[in-house]
């Protein structure tokens, strides 16, 4: 089995894998991070975005060993250790998850969102990035809320936790 | 009320573990030496199994079983079964086909499971599952419940003649036909509720594991109530004895009924765990969860409602064929019978109802209890039959309604039910305001002025919750109790453990449940955990649906509460060396009445376990109550929803410009966690309206088999919706909670398709209403118009 490398929240990682291996498979079976979800076999429900190379990617739609020496991120990696990162805590404070299951995917989809179209984010914009995502629980409400709010904690201060994490 | 008490908006307690990545879902479970499975699925509707060869598929890399259903047989494993009894309108039993966990001798659907793969890997499972060969003999199929019953349609099973399961009817036929024949006006509707599919984000999943030293089975699986589970599993597929037997339900990612039912994988996994000596894993891929996962609604209806002159209505009549596709699955006969029929009275005075109900097989997949269950389909029918008598009758729509509202409680409906409490003027003026509802005719026409039409819709729903009580439930047909259960271990160090036999699948109990703890004991909430999802750990329970877990959840916990406060006081009176009934517990302090001589919370739980202060004689050491609590009634939540929609009548695109949403859940837990259930509601009632339908083509093959084609609603279909409450206490539980999970998908449809239709003038319209739907009823209105002219 070919090898592969790469760097997951910030540790080097070298396996040998499966060439079929997806990227999702590949960090919840391999390396054990099980925040990223699969909730599709289309690529369509977002509940596997992670970070590659500062961009959102559907774990789902790349192979492992397309990624040598890329840089993933996961929600394992978001915090900066004890200390969320303000898109987390955003959606405690606004009730932006249910069962949990989108969560880790919508969080990561909304990092990306502020870092491609910044902090003051209405809630037309916040809608239409998020149509790679699927929430069956909460009915977005309170997702577009948190987002807007997250965006905004990450203009202020908070930031400089985020691009810690990255 | 205290900063975490009942009534606060407490941020959840489980939401840590969930926005940094450590949830603990079923599919993140791994086991030493596990194994991992791939179902071979029939790709027919309806075909006879003639053979299946394992042989090239057992030979490949990896594989370590190939399991059929003649193996299941050799094992004398029991049938799945469907737990509600149901007798038709002649005193027969419903007719209940055979289930096996694999199909033995023909597949009845496409995605009937007919062999499992045992592999090392899940893709080397996959790569011999394509290797299994079966002989299928294909035959004819029906999908349409409409045709299930026509002489030509194909016969699914054996013991039902017509594929018809059950003729069930209640209601007085006579008197409401006497009514119609005396009214003034009659309205009457077709109406097809559309088929769903739940589509829980997280799949089901299943990890069976076997342990040959003690007999013992532990399963991890997706479900909403893990007791009910172990009970199937045991009594009736004969797994394991119970106390043998352990069902592990950790986080699940949402539900919404679909993870009530006990399904073939879970019980396959089990009993393959055994054959393999080893943990063996499931996890449905997306197109799994479309072909095995119970569907919901598929009713076809024909509904009419009488009025009398002064535009009362006076009797409403309905006859529904209600798809329960292939196999009746665990609560299936329920859904349309007494989760239905007896909430067709709406929440309106209607002395005369009369309602028949078919219920047939098809080659479909199962259907069962879909969030609302029933009540969807049963609002639909009222609120639809409501909205266009008034615009027949030139009557406002808020109008008629209000003229038809019950006012007196208790009330009886001719339909079994006894609404116990309600303000149903109350919650429609409060949406009427909230909505500006007077101003909606100036908007109508800006909107006309940018050349959209506006319409604007109603949805006064009435659901039944907590459904109750056990021995009422007992009468009706149900195999289980409906009650609840909950123990209280207090710590020697004061802190909580409640465990309880409801589940949480994203509803936050371990949030609602801690806050009632806390400010019963005064104690702070992060010294009170919520357990449950174990049968191991917790007493028997019987779940979540049917938004119970609070009214009957929590009534439980009240219940062991108070019994750990008695016991407490106890102790307390020995502590302070006062008489029992001298001692007052508040703010959590035990006082002798008036005095200033108290002890704390902690010191009498220390003291309750390590019992210097008292003698085994007087008083058993420690604290730690069980409750299991039955509730008097259901409970019935209500409210009214406006939509309001504006249609751009060239394109037949809906947009929902407005909702506004009153409902009326007894008391609020946490008004946060409340206001999220309702906005996840109207959504999935949004999605069954605008762009949801799980459809067959005439063959059986299911065209809307995956997120490609199956339409889910997304963050720009549906907006922000504004949300109110009222309040009337629900006087059958002791917290006054109604109940608050379903209401939104009960009253999104109606509201839904009220606003189109008054937008379009034309009442022709099915659901899903999408761009070509309402783009087509505009066009075929403007030919009626035209031709008119
Ligand atoms: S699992 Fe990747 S989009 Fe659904
Ligand atoms: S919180 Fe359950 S799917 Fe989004």
């Amino acid at each position: 089995m070919p090898a592969v490398s790469m760097t997951v929240n910030g540790k080097p990682v070298t396996a040998d894998v499966d060439p079929r291996t997806l990227l999702v498979q590949f960090l919840r079976e391999e390396l054990r991070l099980t925040g990223t979800h699969v909730g599709c076999d289309t690529s369509q429900c977002g509940a596997c975005v992670v970070h590659v190379n500062g961009r959102a990617i559907k774990s789902c739609t790349v192979f492992a060993l397309q990624l040598e020496g890329a840089k993933v991120a996961t929600i394992e990696g978001l915090a900066n250790g004890d200390q969320l990162h303000p898109m987390q805590e955003a959606f405690r404070d606004n009730h932006g998850l249910q069962c949990g299951f989108c969560t880790p995917g919508m969080i990561m989809a909304a990092v990306d969102i502020v870092n491609r179209k910044g902090h003051d984010l209405d809630e037309h914009t916040i809608r239409s990035e998020l149509e790679g995502n699927l929430c069956r629980c909460t009915g977005y409400h309170n997702i577009v809320k948190a987002i807007a709010a997250g965006a905004r904690a990450m203009g202020s201060g908070a930031a400089v936790t985020q691009k810690a994490a990255e | 009320m205290s900063a975490t008490g009942i009534g606060a908006t407490v941020r959840r307690k489980e939401d840590q573990r969930f926005i940094t990545g450590k949830g603990h879902y079923t599919a993140d479970v791994n086991r030493a030496g596990q194994t991992h499975a791939c179902f071979v699925r029939s790709p027919h509707a309806h075909a006879r199994i003639k053979g299946i060869d394992a042989t090239a598929a057992s030979k490949m890399p990896g594989v370590v079983a190939v399991l059929t259903g003649a193996d299941l047989a050799v094992d004398k494993l029991g049938n799945l079964i469907c737990g509600w009894m149901i007798h038709s309108k002649d005193g027969s039993a419903m007719k209940m086909a055979p289930h096996p966990a694999l199909a033995q001798t023909k597949a009845c659907h496409v995605g009937d499971p007919v062999a499992v793969v045992i592999a090392e890997t899940l893709a080397q499972a996959k790569d011999a599952a394509e290797k299994v060969q079966v002989d299928y003999e294909v035959l004819p199929a029906v999908a349409d419940p409409a045709q299930a019953q026509s002489a030509g349609a194909a016969q699914i099973h054996e013991v039902a003649p017509k594929n018809t399961i059950y003729q069930w009817q209640l209601g007085d036929k006579g008197k409401t036909d006497a009514a119609f024949q005396s009214a003034a006006h009659v309205t009457k509707l077709d109406i097809v509720n559309n088929r769903l599919v739940p589509n829980a984000i997280e799949p089901r999943a299943a990890i069976g594991e076997y342990d040959s030293g003690t007999g013992h089975f532990t399963l991890w699986n997706t479900t909403q109530n893990p007791h009910v589970a172990r009970l199937v599993i045991a009594a009736f597929i004969g797994m394991a004895p119970e106390h043998k037997l352990r069902v592990i339900a950790p986080d699940v990612g949402g539900g919404f009924g679909s993870k009530i039912f006990i399904y073939p994988e879970e019980v396959v996994a089990l009993w393959a765990s055994k054959r393999v000596g080893r943990p063996v894993k499931w996890v449905a891929e997306r197109v799994e969860s479309f072909l095995s996962d119970a569907h919901g609604r598929d009713h076809v209806t024909h509904a009419e409602m009488a009025f009398d002159r002064d535009g009362k209505v006076v009797g409403l009549r309905a006859r529904t064929i209600a798809n329960l596709g292939a196999y009746m699955s665990t609560f299936s006969s329920s859904v349309p019978t007494y989760l239905y029929a007896t909430l067709l009275s709406g929440q309106y005075n209607i002395p005369n109802i009369y309602c028949e109900v078919d219920a047939v097989y098809t080659n479909t997949v199962p259907v069962d209890a879909y969030r609302g269950a029933g009540r969807p389909e049963a609002t639909f029918v009222v609120e639809r039959l409501v909205e266009v008598a008034a615009r027949e009758l030139s009557i406002d729509p808020a109008e008629l309604r209000k003229r038809n509202f019950i006012h007196q409680f208790p009330h009886q409906t001719p339909v079994i039910l006894a609404y116990d409490a309600g303000d149903y003027n109350a919650s429609l003026k409060k949406a009427l305001e909230l909505a500006d509802y007077k101003g909606f005719a100036k908007r109508k026409r800006e909107s006309a002025r940018d050349g959209k039409l506006r319409g604007i819709g109603l949805s006064a729903y009435i659901e039944a919750c907590g459904l109750a009580p056990s021995q009422a439930a007992g009468s009706l047909g149900a195999g289980v109790g409906l009650w609840e259960s909950a123990e209280v271990r207090v710590n020697p160090t004061g802190s909580v453990e409640v465990l309880t036999g409801s589940h949480s699948h994203g509803q936050g109990h371990e949030t609602t449940f801690a806050q009632l703890v806390s400010e019963r004991l005064g104690i702070a909430i992060d010294n009170v955990s919520i357990v449950h999802g174990d049968t191991d750990i917790v007493q028997f329970g019987m779940g979540t649906y049917g938004s119970r877990s609070g009214a009957v959840g929590m009534s439980a916990i009240v219940k062991a509460l108070d019994k750990v406060e008695a016991k407490a006081k106890k102790v307390a009176s020995h502590l302070l060396e006062a008489a029992e009934g001298d001692i007052v517990f508040k703010d959590g302090k035990f006082t002798v009445a008036g005095t200033d001589r108290s002890v704390p919370w902690g010191d009498v739980a220390l003291n309750a376990y390590t019992a210097h202060k008292f003698s085994g004689q007087e008083l058993e050491p420690g604290l730690k109550e069980t409750s299991f609590y039955d509730p008097t009634n259901f409970t019935f939540p209500a409210g009214c929803h406006v939509c309001e929609v504006e249609i751009d009548p060239d394109t037949g695109e809906t947009e929902i410009v407005n909702w506004t949403a009153v409902d009326d859940f007894g008391v609020l837990v946490n008004p946060m966690i409340v206001e999220g259930q309702v906005h996840g509601g109207i959504t999935q009632g949004v999605g069954q309206a605008l762009l949801e339908r799980a459809i067959y083509d005439k063959d059986g093959q299911l065209v809307t088999g995956s997120f490609m084609d199956y339409c889910m609603p997304r963050a720009h279909d549906v907006p922000s919706f504004k949300v109110g409450v009222t309040v009337t206490k629900c006087p059958s539980n002791p917290l006054g909670i109604k109940g608050c999970g379903e209401a939104g998908a009960i009253a999104a449809p109606a509201a839904v398709i009220n606003a189109i239709t008054d937008a379009i003038g034309s009442e022709q319209i099915a659901m899903p209403a999408t761009p070509q739907a309402v783009w087509t009823a505009i066009q075929r209105g403007n030919a009626t118009r035209k031709a008119a002219e």
